[in-house]
């Protein structure tokens, strides 16, 4: 095993425990718990009336461009985390080249907030 | 670099550690979770002048036990509607993230007086926390997002309409704040030169003015303190279950103890998210030795500075009422993420003029110009907004 992935192994004999732990109890809970359908049983919630419609519908455009958004500032954090380890490389040539991202990627926010995509109602 | 245990090949040893910190930290985890519940049932009672649970055990200490054991007696139900694969898949998600997070904490470890924290265990030297990988910090980021997935895939998957829109606000709510939390994470990066939560610990190991709280201002503290709680989808940030709105939110649909899941990653995730901002910013198990054994203090500090911050949470909860959705949003972009991408530049500023012995004016000028350029930038934004939302209405009426 390389030495990159030996870091690795603890992680994943812990991950282990945790799905141990999640299929242990859900498995304990299906052999003890009783298990008596009715139709109304499987119906889904809508405030105690018959469910009206689909339940997978179609929601507001808004989520969706907050969810693009936050791939613009994902991204970014691509650049800024390789940059923040090795700044005291880089010193005042790093600084530069980063305050020139990163004032661009405010431009970004800026022009999303003026276009008042940012705006909520 | 990494953990040591690792340096001299494997053996029967090594295997034996890795199976006794993975046990550790589940146990910590699982009692933690377990007390944790209780402790918040209990504090808020007070709070809200009631006496809280107080029949399952001395001062209701086994309530926690006796709801799972309840509810691992009750039936299961799953809608008709429902996506049969996803609907199951989901509480693995939800869960798995939040207790993962935890294997990069470092619960103990002497960091003063040239020690780098590592116990030494059956002829191998380790670190007091579960795993090191070289990635860190980027690990709790990675496992933040899994979280998400397991929400929306919850409420998705539920083919019932509240969990729906509980899952799209949730998701929306989640990645919004997980920039800023990102970007607050980068100053302390920025501070210690590398991403391994243990390097982080010992380099605010020693005196209170070392901690990544005073060294980048407390500004990215209180910004990761408020995206933390957002992340967490705790009040004030509980959109996601805001009962009267959306019934349970995103697991309306579950029951039994696959609901247990969801309200025990909850839990989980408030326990390993304090856990990190007091590694981040509290110098982790910092503090000084007063008597005895210098291995016990570390832990007893880590465990109070832990059980401060849950005992925040908590407080709150009970003090706070719920945001808006539009007041959310505008505190994520409008606020957070502006102020902490200008304090980022201002602590970059500022370690690159300690490198440089830049005269100690520079980097609060800087700072202040920085700040000052982005807030007419921001302020011409939100002119303009005011005066096309203005407009809009004006053609619309």
């Amino acid at each position: 095993m390389s030495e990159f992935l030996r870091a690795y192994l603890t992680v994943a004999v812990f991950a282990a425990f945790a799905g141990l732990l999640i299929a242990g109890v859900l498995g304990l809970s299906r052999l003890i718990r009783p298990n008596r359908p009715t139709p109304q049983k499987l119906l889904t919630y809508e405030s105690g009336v018959d469910p009206v419609g689909s339940g997978f519908s179609q929601s507001q455009v808004r989520y969706y461009i907050f969810a693009l958004l936050f791939v613009m500032f994902d991204v970014e954090a691509v650049f800024i985390f390789p940059w923040a380890m090795r700044l005291e490389l880089y010193q005042v040539f790093g600084l530069v080249e980063m305050a020139v991202f990163i004032v661009i990627l405010v431009f970004g926010l800026v022009y999303a907030w003026r276009k008042g995509v940012l705006r909520w109602v | 670099m990494g953990d040591p245990l690792f340096n001299n090949g494997f053996d029967l040893g090594v295997v034996l550690i890795v199976l006794v910190k993975s046990l550790i930290g589940f146990t910590f985890v699982m009692v933690g979770v377990i007390f944790m519940i209780w402790f918040e049932r209990k504090v808020i009672a007070d709070m809200q002048n009631r006496i809280g649970p107080n029949r399952a055990g001395p001062f209701g200490l086994l309530q926690t036990l006796a709801d799972g054991i309840k509810l691992i007696f009750k039936e299961d139900l799953r809608p008709d509607r429902a996506d049969p694969l996803v609907f199951r898949l989901a509480p693995y998600l939800s869960v798995a993230p939040a207790f993962l997070t935890f294997c990069i904490v470092p619960i103990g470890g002497v960091f003063t007086s040239g020690q780098d924290g590592s116990v030494h265990l059956f002829g191998h030297t380790t670190y007091l926390q579960v795993a090191d990988p070289p990635i860190g910090v980027l690990f709790l980021l990675a496992m933040s997002s899994i979280g998400v997935y397991g929400v929306m895939l919850a409420g998705w998957s539920s083919g019932s309409k509240y969990p729906l829109l509980g899952a799209v606000r949730a998701s929306a709510q989640m990645v919004s704040y997980e920039a800023a939390l990102g970007l607050s994470v980068v100053t302390v990066i920025l501070m210690t030169g590398s991403l391994s939560t243990h390097d982080i610990v010992a380099t605010q190991a020693g005196r209170f003015l070392d901690w990544n709280l005073v060294t980048t201002a407390v500004v990215p503290f209180v910004i990761f303190s408020i995206a933390a709680c957002a992340e967490l989808n705790r009040p004030p940030f509980d959109l996601v279950e805001a009962e009267q709105e959306l019934v349970g939110g995103f697991h309306t649909e579950y029951s039994s103890i696959r609901f247990g899941m969801f309200y025990l990653a909850e839990f989980m995730n408030t326990i390993t998210m304090s856990a990190i901002i007091v590694t981040l910013f509290l110098g982790g198990p910092s503090g000084p030795v007063l008597f005895g054994p210098q291995q016990i203090w570390p832990l007893v500090w880590f465990t109070l500075k832990l059980l401060g911050f849950l005992f925040g949470f908590v407080w709150l909860r009970a003090t706070l009422p719920r945001f808006r959705y539009d007041q959310l949003m505008d505190l994520g972009w409008k606020g957070l993420i502006p102020a902490s991408l200008v304090w980022l530049i201002l602590v970059a500023v500022i370690r690159v003029g300690n490198d440089q012995d830049w005269p100690r004016v520079v980097g609060p000028l800087v700072g202040l110009g920085v700040a000052g350029a982005v807030f007419l930038l921001l302020l011409g934004a939100l002119r303009t907004s005011a005066t096309r939302r203005h407009d809009e209405a004006e053609v619309g009426s």
